[in-house]
């Protein structure tokens, strides 16, 4: 097929403009990919991927979906602790030991599972490594003393003052001062009850026996109610303070997304042009609206909890500032917009200017209100995560304590299942109710 | 006619006598239940205020003098040194181009990876339509998660510098970005795609030669819109985390007193950088919607 083109020069432009948009579809991605790898030299990626710590990656990623228990002697005193995490809260008491710890005449026996097993007695401690032997490590003067299969594999570390042994069922330590060993196990444990609670290490069903017909383990109230009671005061989990953390970053967000709705609305309609003709007045609030949007919640925020003290009511009110200049700019936006002859309707009937408001602008305006304040009330529950670790309040304070820490991995795991939840419950409730609100019921 | 109207009985007929009293009845109905709305609203609004405040450090009367007084404070003093406001500015101005970087990189990150995910959640436009729901899930629970949990994280990890800011934010904005750009290609027009199949072109080829070309400026719009609401991202980032002019700001602050100086001229510098890319990114985006 032969094209015939009745202007050659025509032709000649039509081709020039194609090289000049081909010329111009390969300059962007070339100029996206040289910003790309100066912004790569300038973070220093190289230095980070030396820098970085995969062994914390290892550590985070294991906490997030199990546990582990801490099997510690005193070498001096000869006392030996269970305790969960290692901590206080999780520590068995006296008389209680998981079923794969056993203590008899001084001896503990530590089965960390596939032929694994752990000895404490006087002389030192010894694990049983299978397919490789036992390692004994005997306290001499202070200082531990090992005997081993030879030769030494790279997973024992031995140095004049500790000895390690890490394996896939355990990690072991012998040090002067103490003898430690961790077992790890899948799961979050104590997430229901903790180990002074009665009803600590029950199967569902033997739960569900005494709920509904076992006698009562405290005479005094219902074993559901003791059930209740051991959950909701769980001192390792502490899901009654989640709950109410969780409870003020909601509160922060609606407080804050209302507050700046309300306050916004009477000052957008004096920085709309239809309904303020004095410029002055009209500059002055966009201006205002403009500065507080300019300044940033950040801001805002630092400003508001050295004058109000840390908590939830300072995080509402940082929010509250930054959108109401928000709320101001699209919402007199919309005022621009609306339609002259519903409200000359109205003016025919002899309104005043309230009434004019009333009843021939804000239906036309309440939509896009609604839609406003809907979409921000969801992405401010978002924001008030992050603000509540400014100001101290909420699940954000919560989260970043447990971050800081640098241990509770599974607790900033929990958290952050909490966190997307409630973000996503947000977006669906306030997604409900924009349908149910601006579509019609 | 009437029958064909109103139906064959003449019970089934519509009472027109009393339709103002009734009209009358249903706006009175309207205006009740707007009023019990009302109430309930305020009466929440103020049953939260009050929690709030309850469970504030300090009360809301008390503080509300004191607003001003820090603001005040600050910028007295940073009015008695006003001469080292420039040099301050110049000092940190590495840092601010440090935080700008970090939104610029997440924002073509985040929409980069929006594009490819946003067509593939597109009905009509997925490469493997069954999978549709799965991306849609991906995004969702991109964007629910705040860029401040991944970033402690990525500490944690990488230790400080950028790059845990980048990645927290290009993730939340993959997710955020995909949304907007799903919507909008799902008003693209199938035609040019048709005509791309029908001349044997692939999937990407369709995509690229036949859906890039119509949904482009609002997608460059609203990718505009992103880079704004990151770069204040990437300040707060900064502040709770580490790197660019946030932590700048944050370290200025924990000197408090004698370093005030030092904080206007962080704040003016932050300030000016936002209004000026409100501005930019307002301009570019009136001209890509509109222009056309």
């Amino acid at each position: 097929m032969t094209m015939t083109l009745t202007d050659p020069a025509l032709g000649e432009t039509t081709l020039q403009r194609l090289r000049h948009k081909r010329r111009i579809a390969l300059a962007i991605p070339a100029a996206i990919i040289a910003y790309l790898v100066y912004a790569a030299i300038s973070f220093d990626i190289g230095g980070l991927v030396q820098r970085a710590r995969f062994d914390n990656a290892a550590i985070l990623l294991s906490d997030f979906w199990s546990h582990k228990t801490h099997v510690t002697r005193e070498n001096r005193s000869g006392e030996v602790t269970v305790a969960i995490e290692g901590e206080g809260k999780g520590t068995y008491p006296t008389g209680m030991l998981p079923e794969w710890v056993t203590m008899e005449n001084g001896v503990t026996t530590i089965d960390l599972g596939d032929g694994h097993v752990v000895t404490y007695d006087d002389v030192g401690a010894r694990y049983l490594v299978p397919g490789y032997g036992l390692i004994d490590i005997r306290s001499e003067g202070g200082r531990p003393v090992m005997t081993a299969p030879e030769p030494v594999p790279d997973w024992i570390s031995v140095s004049p003052n500790r000895i390690g042994v890490t394996t896939d069922a355990g990690r072991f330590s012998f040090s002067r001062s103490k003898v430690e060993t961790f077992k790890y196990q899948a799961g979050w444990e104590l997430w229901f009850f903790t180990l002074d609670s009665p009803f600590y290490g029950k199967s569902f069903t033997e739960l569900v026996g005494l709920a509904t017909v076992g006698d009562r383990i405290d005479a005094n109230r219902s074993n559901i109610a003791s059930m209740v009671n051991d959950f909701w005061t769980n001192r390792m989990w502490r899901h009654a303070d989640v709950a109410w953390a969780i409870f003020e970053t909601i509160l922060m967000a609606f407080l804050g997304t209302f507050a700046a709705a309300i306050v916004a609305l009477p000052l957008s309609f004096v920085a709309a042009r239809n309904f303020m003709p004095l410029g002055i007045f009209r500059g002055a609030i966009r201006r205002i609206f403009d500065f507080v949007r300019g300044v940033d919640g950040l801001i805002w925020t630092i400003i508001l909890s050295r004058a109000f003290g840390p908590g939830p009511m300072t995080g509402a009110i940082a929010i509250a500032i930054t959108d109401a200049g928000s709320f101001g700019k699209t919402f007199s936006e919309a005022l621009e917009n609306i339609d002259d002859k519903q409200v000359e309707g109205i003016r025919s009937t002899g309104a005043n200017a309230v009434q004019r408001a009333r009843f021939g602008v804000m239906p036309q305006l309440m939509p896009v209100i609604l839609a406003q304040v809907l979409y921000y009330l969801e992405s401010n529950t978002r924001s008030a995560t992050v603000i509540g670790a400014i100001v101290g309040g909420g699940i954000g304070l919560l989260l970043t304590q447990a971050i800081q820490t640098q241990k509770d991995w599974e607790e900033v795991a929990y958290y952050m299942v909490l966190i997307v939840l409630m973000v996503m419950l947000m977006d669906s409730f306030s997604g409900w109710l924009r349908r149910k609100l601006i579509k019609g019921e | 006619m009437v029958d064909i109207a109103f139906g064959p009985e003449p019970g089934k007929r519509p009472d027109a006598s009393g339709a103002n009293a009734r009209y009358l009845e249903m706006l009175r109905r309207k205006r009740m239940y707007g009023g019990i709305m009302m109430v309930f609203f305020v009466a929440l609004m103020a049953a939260g205020w009050l929690t709030a405040e309850e469970r504030n450090a300090g009360d809301f009367w008390s503080g509300l003098p004191q607003v001003i007084d820090f603001p005040a404070e600050v910028l007295t003093e940073a009015w008695m040194n006003r001469a080292n406001i420039a040099g301050y500015a110049w000092e940190h101005f590495p840092a601010l181009i440090e935080t700008i970087n970090i939104a610029a990189v997440a924002t073509l990150i985040g929409a980069l990876a929006a594009m490819a995910l946003s067509l593939l959640a597109t009905r009509g436009l997925a490469r493997w339509p069954r999978l549709i729901p799965v991306f849609r899930r991906t995004m969702d629970a991109l964007r629910a998660i705040p860029e401040i949990v991944i970033a402690l994280m990525l500490i944690y990890i990488f230790g400080g510098g950028p790059v845990p800011a980048v990645i927290a934010i290009a993730l939340h904005t993959g997710g955020a970005l995909g949304k907007l750009f799903s919507e909008v290609a799902e008003n693209a027009d199938t035609k040019p795609i048709e005509g791309l199949a029908s001349v044997g072109a692939n999937w990407s080829q369709r995509m690229w030669f036949g859906v890039i070309p119509q949904v482009a400026p609002n997608w460059l719009s609203y990718a505009l819109l992103r880079f704004e609401i990151n770069v204040r991202a990437s300040a707060i980032l900064g502040f709770v985390g580490e790197g660019g002019i946030g932590h700048d700001l944050k370290v200025a602050m924990q000197w408090g007193q004698g370093r005030y100086d030092q904080v206007v001229a962080i704040f003016l510098l932050l300030f000016v950088t936002i209004v000026v890319i409100d501005q930019i990114s307002d301009h570019f985006r009136h001209k890509l919607v509109k222009g056309h």
